[in-house]
């Protein structure tokens, strides 16, 4: 645990990312998130979506990933998919409404990518976004740290 | 997603989540007082369709309702047994289990846990199971009144895995019960039935006194039940006793000095592999883990429920509230061998004539293993024929993490029970394919006397 703090904040500022002590999970600045702890990275009208670092530390070791059919639509706070742990499954909730062009396939053979690499490898879909206004209403990553320092704080 | 920060009890108040469906309500496979058991627990749950927009509830709800179906859920503080502190002090993460606070896992993964307890050991915090003994010239009697266990056949010192049975054959709860002497019975009952196990066998205790019976009772809450297991539980073990553990056998008892404390020690446990349950004084249950843990140089680890669960999944052991229910008889579940054969014959137990119908006649309905494509199943899935029509029901079910597949236990229509028989299984409304399996998973590893 202690290197892995070591190795956040020594990639903080070369990565732009913040870190918060609590449980090491890193959030990634560039990153919208929303509170059910899924992140999306826009580019122009397309978006990457996954969950986050804090969301798989919760989790545990990723046995599963259920994806859904490239060209299905989702709908900001519907569930697409879901994560299933050894011991319990976690539906995944966009953050975002559109089509979906891409899903990563990899995640079939190797869904401990999420564990790994919750914000580059275990991306989960790409997606057409409809309305880009709908990124306004999700979190930024300082909001999204004190969302999970508080969640976790609560219980 | 919804995040296992919490103790279910919180999440009652929102409403994004929903359960899953209670179709089951509705299967042949399980009558309505079977739906009222599993919904009995006040988390208050109405049944929800399942829908496609269904969102899950949150992990750890999910987690802790696979394992058990007997949550604390009002405002009740949750029991702590003499290890509470030291479990948090080991980096436990405690949920409420049964009404007590229980480690789920500790800094290792569920997963690491249990690979770690079959390559090394696992030391288990079973406190919260009720440990009893019966004392009295008919304690033998007695019992067998209750139970489907041959306890006259039994040697001095063995024990065996049995079944409390109700008036209709069906389960009330599962047990490993030991003759000590033929006047003294020790018993060992699952911590979510305590007080059902209790209020029965009292009740039944006191009618068999009126009639001159010469029975008592004693229920051990001045002990405490850890259970060790895994390859290292004998080595480690062997270094806190002098009692000579090489010729003690898979269902064998003694009371003896363990780390200079006064313990029943029985060589059996709920993993499949090779172990003790130890019961020892409450006050001494700290000294003796950190001893167990001291002297197997750190290999033998401090395991939670998590594992606990793996393994007895991969055990293809029954975990009651989930594959075994009041509805539910031995025979069904596939533990006839534990039905002693003069039972068989004479009865004398409670559902006897039922018990022995479906002896004679075979069980409608039987519980079996599978092996499944696609996301794990889970308690509740639907299983189906090659032309989708329902044969059953999973009933556990989750990814194992020491061959890293699939594996769920669950009940077919008698026929279609037998190994290789294909079936689907549905998760969340998907068709998955399935193979009916032996159990156990993965080999057990009993240490039983040489032939």
């Amino acid at each position: 645990m202690a290197s892995r703090v070591l190795w956040a904040s020594r990639a903080a500022s070369y990565l732009r990312i913040s870190t918060f002590n609590r449980a090491f999970s890193t959030v990634l600045k560039d990153l919208k998130y929303n509170d059910t702890h899924e992140w999306v990275k826009v580019d122009g009208d397309s978006a990457t979506v996954g969950i986050t670092d804090h969301a798989q530390d919760h989790l545990g070791d990723v046995v599963y990933v259920e994806l859904p059919e490239v060209g299905s639509t989702v709908a900001q706070g519907a569930n697409f998919g879901a994560v299933e742990s050894v011991k319990a499954t976690s539906d995944i909730i966009s953050p975002v409404s559109g089509e979906i062009v891409e899903v990563n396939d990899e995640l079939s053979n190797s869904p401990g990518l999420v564990n790994a690499s919750p914000y580059e490898n275990g991306w989960i879909i790409k997606v057409k976004l409809n309305d880009a206004a709908e990124l306004d209403s999700l979190m930024d990553s300082d909001k999204y740290t004190k969302f999970c320092e508080e969640e976790d704080a609560k219980h | 997603m919804h995040l296992p920060i919490t103790p279910f009890r919180t999440k009652k108040t929102t409403n994004k989540h929903q359960p899953r469906s209670n179709k089951y309500i509705s299967s042949p496979f399980f009558t309505p007082a079977l739906s009222l058991s599993l919904n009995s627990h006040s988390h208050s749950r109405s049944p929800h369709s399942h829908t496609q927009t269904m969102r899950g509830g949150g992990l750890l709800l999910s987690v802790t309702r696979r394992l058990s179906r007997h949550f604390a859920t009002d405002s009740a503080p949750l029991k702590k047994t003499p290890l509470y502190d030291f479990h948090v002090a080991n980096g436990g993460k405690m949920v409420p289990f049964a009404g007590w606070s229980m480690p789920i896992q500790y800094a290792d993964s569920i997963m690491d846990s249990t690979v770690n307890c079959r390559a090394n050991g696992g030391l288990f915090d079973v406190a919260h199971m009720c440990g009893l003994s019966l004392y009295g010239r008919d304690s033998v009697p007695f019992l067998e009144t209750l139970v489907i266990a041959d306890l006259a056949g039994l040697k001095p010192g063995t024990g065996s895995l049995t079944v409390f049975t109700n008036e209709n054959g069906g389960a009330i709860d599962d047990s490993v019960v030991t003759k000590v002497k033929d006047d003294h019975i020790y018993l060992v009952v699952n911590a979510g039935c305590r007080d059902k196990d209790l209020a029965h066998i009292g009740a039944h205790l006191e009618s068999f006194k009126k009639k001159g019976g010469d029975v008592s009772w004693h229920i051990h809450d001045e002990r405490a039940l850890l259970a060790l297991q895994g390859p290292l539980a004998a080595p480690t073990l062997q270094f806190l006793t002098k009692d000579d553990l090489s010729t003690m056998y898979f269902g064998e008892f003694k009371m003896l000095d363990i780390n200079g404390f006064a313990c029943y020690l029985t060589r059996t446990g709920y993993t499949g592999e090779d172990g003790f349950e130890i019961s020892v004084p409450a006050e001494n249950a700290v000294d003796l883990a950190k001893a167990i843990l001291e002297k197997s140089e750190g290999k033998v680890r401090l395991t939670g429920l998590g594992a606990r669960d793996s393994l007895r999944l991969e055990a293809g052991l029954c975990l009651y509230g989930n594959d075994m229910e009041q509805h539910i008889t031995p025979v069904e579940a596939g533990l006839s061998w534990a039905i002693g054969k003069r039972r068989k014959a004479e009865g004398g137990f409670l559902g006897a004539q039922v018990i022995l119908k479906q002896l004679e006649e075979g069980p409608k309905i039987r519980r079996v293993g599978f092996f499944s494509q696609g996301p794990p199943a889970r308690s509740h899935s639907e299983i189906a024929d090659a032309s989708g029509e329902k044969i059953g029901e999973v009933t556990s079910g989750g990814f194992s993490p020491c061959l890293k597949k699939n594996i769920a236990m669950g009940y077919v229509k008698s026929g279609l029970h037998k190994p290789g028989t294909e079936a689907k299984i549905l998760v969340r409304g998907k068709p998955y394919d399935a193979v009916v399996t032996k159990m156990p998973f993965v080999p057990t590893k009993y240490y039983k006397p040489p032939k």
